[in-house]
């Protein structure tokens, strides 16, 4: 059993072996992920040492006193939280070998080919299709996908797609690894409310993907999906942030700075907003507690509910509470960025992006059915779609 | 560096909350707390001795050499949640706490505030604080000789009496206390008139005050608890309700109205635990912020437990309406609670001060 003593001392043996100082980021991580001390949880030779994942805090601590570089997860956030547990649980000994060194370091960036035109809230109902090879034993999918970010840099995306139309919805879609540079797989971005576009839509057409490549059993996606989904929510509420750390303190920060624009009506609301946003920090750092003591509890889907609507009440009172400037936007022209920076942007664009945050990763109204149904246990909703062939459904 | 709260809950707390929810259940379940509140005292015969002194719940707060239990906040907390919960009647948060934290602010290890600490840690005495019970930590106000609506005065053998001249302690039997009809009928008001009673001098002034304002203050932060069992008993029940309820040949709770309705009370649930554990856990360390943390939770419980009672009133239908079922006497002790040691908009103008967001000039 690895205890913390002895991953501080090979924290300290890696430190010693690779100055941070004087070591390529990419070569540090690579040795990194060699010894093991990737995600100290995941299985030895794969980045970790089948140690508890809770010392992964003392690892952390190590580097960061370093200064070591970490490996940006906010920007590869998809491959590690969601592609990775997936891949482990489901993928061969070579899948894993192959894909999980280059994901933690970076070098290879994933997405996800999940949403569809027609399959958001009802992920299950998607209609992108994977037809067998006879021949060669290789999947041909022909489909649209749609809310994709990273896909302008993934070089891997973990997909869904039917494979047998004849069952019902649940039962015939097939998990796999696709290769975004496959020439069937044409990107484009995507322009969303804010004027840039983080997102993309993803055409595959006769994108050929090896069996190899299948993670799961033929039919059995959507289980394989659940683990990609339950993963998403667990990655919520790791990192611990002060008080008045999010959106707040820029509200907060408006408030102080500019007495002028101070009301009466302004002022009960950006009260009642920083004590929700304290309660929101607080609910985190329990979770983030219950976690540590090996005592996850369904507080995960609160704090997704919970900061949806926070960052909007939030985001609309500084953008009144900047009257004139309130006006303004900073900057319509289309990009293409690599990742969500809330507070490094305008209340304009804060207020905007974050209409996002109750749609995204499941809508607040499929998230408030799944705690009424599996947190609280209340009757299921009558359904009219369970038993049915996919190609029968109404579309 | 904002300091990490402990926000879970120990072992030790774990055992206490079981002792405590299994004698409310024997002894003080809805049925037998209905059955007493139109008495002239609400109060379960035998039930305070059971728990103050059988339990030792009272003396939770008290170190063992002045005869208490030597534990914390905290678990004091956990006592006041199932209390809350049942919606017992039990001079608990107005003896237990506020009283005993304001005497303990006196530091006496000898004489008469001691000697009242080890009596109402035994449970063997009860004492409350004479002023209105919705008096907030911040602003006490200038003490009158009569005062109005004195929570669980009608339980006490010993009033706390703030006088210009310093703290006293009067005995309950020399003073005038009269009940008045209270919207929560299982915390009883009086008016309480100790212009005729001397008492004995426990503190001067600024002492007096400062001791005041810190049972006040803890009497705050852990009503955030009591605040939490509630609208998790509020809830539960809800839940409990509308599955077994058939109307439209289905469930109830599979409508999605409703379930959306109990999802977001599950939320804010979720939300005062955290709030209401904050506020314990900073009480128990002494934190520098536990000022500012007990006015987050008390803003925050308070509105929880009232949107509970009332969601748990209105789910129930025409039988949440009824005097049999006890959704009302949650609601009222919830409602009673939203004004109890500090309204909503009073713990907001102390954060807005502690956090250096003023109001407009």
């Amino acid at each position: 059993m690895t205890d913390a003593a002895e991953l501080q001392a090979r924290t300290r043996a890696l430190l010693a072996a690779h100055p941070p100082a004087t070591t390529d980021r990419t070569e540090f991580l690579r040795a990194r992920f060699d010894a093991g001390l990737a995600w100290v949880h995941y299985p030895a030779g794969l980045g970790g040492l089948d140690a508890p994942r809770a010392l992964q805090a003392v690892v952390d601590a190590e580097l960061a006193a370093a200064g070591a570089q970490d490996n940006d997860p906010r920007r590869i956030g998809i491959g590690l939280g969601m592609a990775a547990p997936t891949l482990l649980a489901y993928g061969s000994d070579e899948v894993k070998s192959r894909f999980l060194k280059p994901l933690w370091t970076g070098e290879e960036v994933w997405c996800q080919l999940f949403s569809e035109p027609g399959a958001g809230s009802d992920l299950a109902a998607l209609g992108t299709r994977a037809v067998r090879d006879e021949a060669t034993g290789d999947w041909i999918v022909d489909g649209q996908k749609v809310w994709t970010s990273s896909a302008h840099t993934a070089r891997w995306a973990i997909l869904i797609a039917r494979t047998d139309p004849e069952q019902p919805k649940h039962r015939g879609i097939t998990y796999f690894v696709c290769d975004m540079t496959d020439p069937g797989v044409e990107v484009r971005p995507l322009r969303q409310i804010t004027g840039e576009a983080e997102f993309n839509e993803v055409f595959l057409t006769g994108v050929r993907i090896p069996d190899a490549h299948r993670l799961g059993e033929v039919g059995d996606g959507w289980r394989v999906a659940q683990t990609t989904l339950m993963n998403e929510r667990v990655s919520i509420g790791g990192a611990r942030i002060p008080r008045e750390g999010g959106m707040i303190g820029k509200a907060a920060g408006v408030w102080r700075d500019r007495p002028d624009l101070r009301t009466h009506a302004l002022h009960r609301r950006l009260l009642d907003l920083w004590v929700d946003a304290e309660v929101a920090r607080l609910t985190g750092e329990r979770l983030r507690q219950q976690l540590v003591a090996g005592q996850p509890g369904p507080e995960g889907s609160a704090m997704k509910l919970g900061f949806a609507r926070l960052n909007q009440a939030i985001s609309g009172l500084e953008v009144e509470l900047l009257a004139d400037e309130g006006l303004l936007y900073g900057d319509w022209t289309m990009v293409r960025p690599d990742l969500v920076d809330f507070t490094g942007r305008d209340a304009g664009y804060r207020y905007l992006r974050s209409k996002g945050n109750s749609i995204e990763g499941g809508t607040t109204e499929v998230l408030l059915n799944i705690v009424a149904e599996r947190v609280l246990g209340l009757p299921p909703e009558p359904r009219n779609d369970k038993d049915v062939p996919w190609k029968d459904l109404a579309r | 560096m904002t300091r990490q709260p402990d926000l879970l809950y120990s072992d030790t707390e774990d055992d206490l909350r079981a002792a405590v929810r299994s004698l409310l259940a024997d002894r003080a379940d809805p049925q037998a707390v209905l059955g007493r509140i139109e008495e002239p005292s609400p109060y379960l015969p035998g039930l305070w001795e059971a728990l103050a002194g059988g339990i030792g719940a009272a003396g939770l707060l008290v170190p063992e050499k002045l005869g208490g239990q030597g534990a914390s906040h905290r678990e004091a907390a956990v006592v006041l949640e199932e209390l809350g919960r049942a919606v017992t009647p039990a001079p608990y948060l107005t003896s237990s706490v506020v009283a005993t934290e304001t005497l303990l602010a006196l530091a006496a290890d000898s004489g008469p505030a001691a000697d009242l600490l080890a009596a109402l840690a035994s449970g063997e005495r009860v004492a409350v604080l004479a002023l209105p019970f919705s008096t907030a930590p911040r602003k006490p106000g200038d003490p009158e000789r009569r005062v109005p609506a004195v929570a669980d005065a009608v339980a006490a053998d010993v009033l706390l009496v703030p006088r210009p001249d310093g703290l006293y302690a009067v005995d309950a039997a020399d003073a005038a206390v009269t009940r008045q009809s209270s919207l929560d009928l299982t915390r009883p008001l009086a008016v309480v008139d100790t212009r005729d009673a001397t008492g004995v001098r426990l503190a001067g002034t600024e002492a007096g005050r400062a001791a005041v304002r810190r049972g006040l203050l803890a009497g705050a932060g852990l009503l955030a608890s009591e605040q939490l069992g509630l609208a998790e008993w509020c809830l539960e029940e809800t839940v409990r309700h509308t599955k077994e309820r058939y109307q439209f040949n289905r469930p109830v709770g599979s409508f999605q109205a409703l379930k959306h309705r109990m999802a977001h009370l599950w939320l804010d649930v979720v939300g005062a635990r955290a709030a209401a554990r904050a506020a314990a856990d900073a009480l128990a360390a002494g934190a520098i912020d536990a000022e500012l943390t007990v006015s987050v939770a008390q803003a925050y419980c308070s509105g929880v437990a009232v949107r509970a009672a009332e969601e748990c009133v209105q789910l129930h239908g025409g039988i949440g309406m009824t005097w049999e079922h006890p959704a009302h006497l949650a609601l009222k002790r919830a409602k009673a609670d939203q004004l109890a040691l500090g309204s909503t908009g009073h713990h907001q103008d102390t954060i807005a001060t502690l956090t250096d967001l003023p109001s407009p000039s």
